[in-house]
């Protein structure tokens, strides 16, 4: 069960939560001048990083706000969670370091 | 040595102590130079390899597996097979797999245990009964074998089902010749037949960049040194994107694990498929008596091939209510696979916009129906550089035409 920090209520168990994909995705325009492969890019394709994933979660069963979190696709750890509107933080080079190391999930 | 196997060539072997069994394929060193390389040692992955070789005569193959063969999403998923499509596109594409099922057995002289036990998905309310409806004349349309059956036929059918549980049971469709077949026989009788056809299976072996000059694909450098070939395939279900990175490539593909589950095995009580959409949960019991399980996709992107606790008590759950004499079982395994989603729940089969550089992903979670058609369809574009008729529709431009087969919301069925 992951822990997740809702920056409004605080640490919540995930069940609360929803996951809303990627964040920061910038609508293209004006929309007269935006090709077929720019609408196909804005809608259907996305980063789906193996590692840190910026996205958006809804905190469903609770303040019903949405806000944005850095968290990693393999260890499942959130490195930060942050306002809807707001940049992301950059990664702390000494909180990194003690972050616990999980092993990497196995071959696919 | 005893290559083909056979009533006949398993006495012979007994007498002789087993001695005379060569390995199901060759271990080879790679060469430098390849007509054609597959990325990828699951099912699809040598499924094209050896169509590749059957069907095009394309013998100096290489496929490369990062891990072991058959050690993702192949080993991982549920195994079932089955055609309930709604589109016809998809009907066509899945029905042709399943044919080609029927028959791998004998193709591949290597048992992969396809039992056509049926496969029912379950109507929970009104609403449900109207899909179950549609979805059942959708697929007597396509020419696929579809029954629907009400409430009081569903539970003929079916021993055991809970009498009376929270949301009745109203109904269901029917697939007879859907089933399941054993997964890894599925990979070790491609990879057999391939390698007998001097396919070069080379495990161990994890791509580290494309080699591309001019737009187009010349090799790929790996943990084993440089491989060249001016026509690669892709078939790396759940780390597509990640792949696809390495060639410069974005794919419309979200990556999330999928869960399953065995119990402890018990004697024979389930002697087909069954899905119930309503309560999230898909379920069957193996040859060796394990309940199977399945869940729902853990909605967030993941590669951490492990699943959470809410959709486990969720996935058991599910079953309870259908079966509540399940409740004292025991799980014995629990595990995730990755599985790489995209919009519209139909796949990718096609050229990439890299030259010479072709995908098979975007299965979803419903890969391993179609093993042998994904793997029919990425030779033959590969082979010929054509898409093959039944995988036309499915390639990446589909999302800049906005020609979706959206399957995703049409069939009704877990995806």
């Amino acid at each position: 069960m992951l822990l997740i920090d809702c920056p409004f209520c605080g640490p919540r168990a995930e069940i609360e939560f929803r996951c809303g994909g990627e964040s920061h995705i910038q609508r293209p325009g004006p929309h007269t001048q935006v090709s077929d492969a720019e609408w196909a890019d804005y809608l259907f394709f996305r980063e789906n990083p193996k590692g840190e994933h910026r996205e958006r979660w809804f905190h469903a069963a609770g303040c019903r706000r949405w806000f944005n979190a850095a968290r990693d696709t393999v260890t499942h750890r959130f490195r930060v969670t942050y306002k809807m509107g707001d940049a992301c933080p950059e990664a702390d080079e000494n909180a990194a370091s003690e972050a616990p190391v999980v092993p990497q999930g196995g071959v696919v | 040595m005893t290559r083909r196997y056979s009533a006949l060539s398993l006495l012979r072997e007994g007498l002789n102590g087993q001695r005379g069994w060569e390995p199901a394929w060759r271990d080879p060193a790679p060469k430098a130079n390849y007509d054609a390389i597959v990325i990828g040692g699951g099912g699809h992955g040598l499924a094209t390899a050896y169509y590749l070789a059957k069907n095009h005569g394309l013998t100096n193959v290489a496929l490369i597996e990062r891990g072991w063969i058959g050690g993702g999403n192949t080993g991982r998923n549920t195994t079932i097979i089955r055609s309930n499509y709604f589109f016809p596109e998809s009907a066509a594409f899945y029905e042709f797999s399943v044919r080609l099922y029927e028959k791998l057995t004998d193709e591949l002289n290597y048992n992969i245990m396809f039992s056509q036990r049926g496969m029912w998905t379950l109507a929970h309310d009104r609403h449900g009964v109207e899909m179950a409806r549609r979805s059942a004349n959708a697929m007597l349309l396509n020419g696929i074998d579809a029954e629907y059956h009400d409430g009081p036929s569903v539970y003929a059918n079916i021993p055991g089902l809970n009498p009376n549980p929270r949301f009745p049971i109203l109904g269901g469709v029917n697939q007879p010749r859907g089933g399941s077949a054993r997964h890894d026989a599925v990979a070790w009788g491609y990879a057999r037949a391939a390698s007998a056809l001097g396919v070069d299976i080379i495990q161990n072996c994890e791509v580290q960049d494309f080699i591309i000059e001019g737009g187009q694909v010349r090799g790929v450098e790996t943990s084993h040194g440089t491989l060249r070939s001016d026509r690669i395939g892709m078939a790396v279900a759940g780390h597509s994107s990640v792949l696809a990175t390495k060639a410069g490539l974005r794919l419309p593909i979200s990556s999330y694990a999928l869960q399953a589950f065995v119990s402890e095995p018990v004697k024979p009580c389930l002697d087909t498929v069954i899905l119930s959409p309503a309560t999230g949960t898909y379920l069957s019991q193996s040859d060796k008596g394990e309940l199977v399980l399945g869940a729902g996709l853990d909605l967030y992107l993941s590669y951490a091939q492990r699943g959470n606790l809410p959709w486990m008590e969720r996935a058991a759950a599910g079953v309870l209510e259908l079966f509540p004499q399940f409740s004292r079982m025991r799980f014995l395994r629990q595990w995730a696979g990755i599985v790489d989603v995209v919009h519209d729940s139909t796949p990718i089969i096609g050229p990439t916009p890299v030259g010479g550089l072709y995908i098979n992903g975007g299965w979803g979670t419903g890969g391993f129906k179609a093993v042998p058609a994904g793997g029919w369809c990425l030779a033959h574009v590969m082979a010929t550089g054509q898409s093959h008729p039944l995988a036309s529709a499915f390639g990446l431009e589909r999302f800049e035409t906005g020609a979706m087969i959206d399957e995703a919301s049409a069939s009704g069925i877990a995806h």
